[in-house]
């Protein structure tokens, strides 16, 4: 009994080796090529999670500074900013004149524009910012930066930013249910935010009230 | 004026700072100005309406900024992505 479950151990572990030796080679691969790149002072070498949370806490911070106090605190609690189309382009896409429309900016994601009064999605524009210097070895942007970005090009010159994106029918990247809960949450988001500017408009007109009379 | 640039790993970078009234400080500026434009990258200028409300311009020259602008911020130029 003894001897058939100490052949059976070592039959496992026999297997359990031959599995694992091409995954721990891998590993040694990759640790040695990590020490090679660092030694040839390529900086795209040591990804620093850090280092990309401190660079998107300052892409927060630029984005706060540049766009709406109503769009900022929209980020901040949705993850996303909606930004209204034709600001740039009184009269917009021929097909969408005299028609409120209105982009969802996502970071890293395609630009979503959509019907406001009916929900109904319209296209996704694929479009990236990509910075072909890769200071660490990746041209992404921080998120944040990435919002910025989209959100500057569309204020700015919303013909060339669409004009430069891959048009895609809603589906294509992003998962319209998705979008449709986005589209409802951001519903009441601005109910809620509604609410309480009433609340306080109130408050504030009672406590005025006394001085006045 | 301060001249401000995304760049990944890092969020901003200031990259260029001057008084456009002072002649060298100014041409210093316009010099960075193309070099950025140069490699590919976009600038705009954030702009406040006089309601108060927050947006932007693209410029593509030194002129077409504001003087009285106190930040340029520059991005790589757009492409279309996941096609």
């Amino acid at each position: 009994m003894i001897v058939a479950l100490s052949a059976t151990a070592i039959v496992v572990l026999a297997l359990l080796w031959e599995v694992s030796m091409p995954w721990i080679d891998r590993r040694l691969e990759a640790r040695r090529l990590r020490r090679r790149r660092r030694q040839a002072g390529d900086p795209g070498a040591a990804y620093d999670p850090g280092r990309e949370r401190r660079a998107e806490q300052r892409a927060r911070e630029l984005l706060k500074s540049c766009v709406n106090e109503e769009e900022w605190a929209m980020y901040r609690d949705l993850g996303f900013l909606r930004v209204w189309g034709g600001q740039s382009d009184p009269d917009g896409p021929p097909d969408l004149r005299g028609v409120d429309y209105a982009y969802l900016i996502y970071p890293h994601k395609p630009i979503v524009a959509y019907l406001p009064q009916t929900g109904r999605l319209l296209n996704e524009y694929c479009v990236e910012f990509p910075d072909e210097t890769r200071p660490y070895g990746s041209p992404r942007l921080p998120d944040s930066d990435d919002v910025l970005a989209k959100w500057m090009a569309l204020q700015a010159d919303e013909r060339r930013i669409i004009s430069e994106a891959n048009l895609h029918l809603p589906g294509r990247q992003l998962d319209p249910r998705a979008i449709q809960r986005d589209l409802w949450r951001l519903g009441r988001w601005e109910r809620e935010r509604l609410a309480r500017a009433l609340r306080a408009g109130t408050g504030s007109q009672r406590q005025a009230e006394p001085a006045d009379g | 004026m301060k001249f401000l640039r995304m760049r990944p790993g890092f969020g901003e970078q200031l990259i260029a700072e001057g008084d456009v009234d002072v002649a060298d400080e100014e041409q210093a500026l316009i010099e960075e100005f193309r070099r950025q434009l140069d490699e590919g990258m976009w600038a705009a200028v954030p702009t406040t309406r006089s309601d108060g409300r927050r947006e932007a311009e693209l410029v593509r020259a030194f002129e077409e900024i504001p003087r009285d602008t106190g930040r340029v911020i520059f991005f790589p130029r757009a492409a279309g992505g996941a096609a």
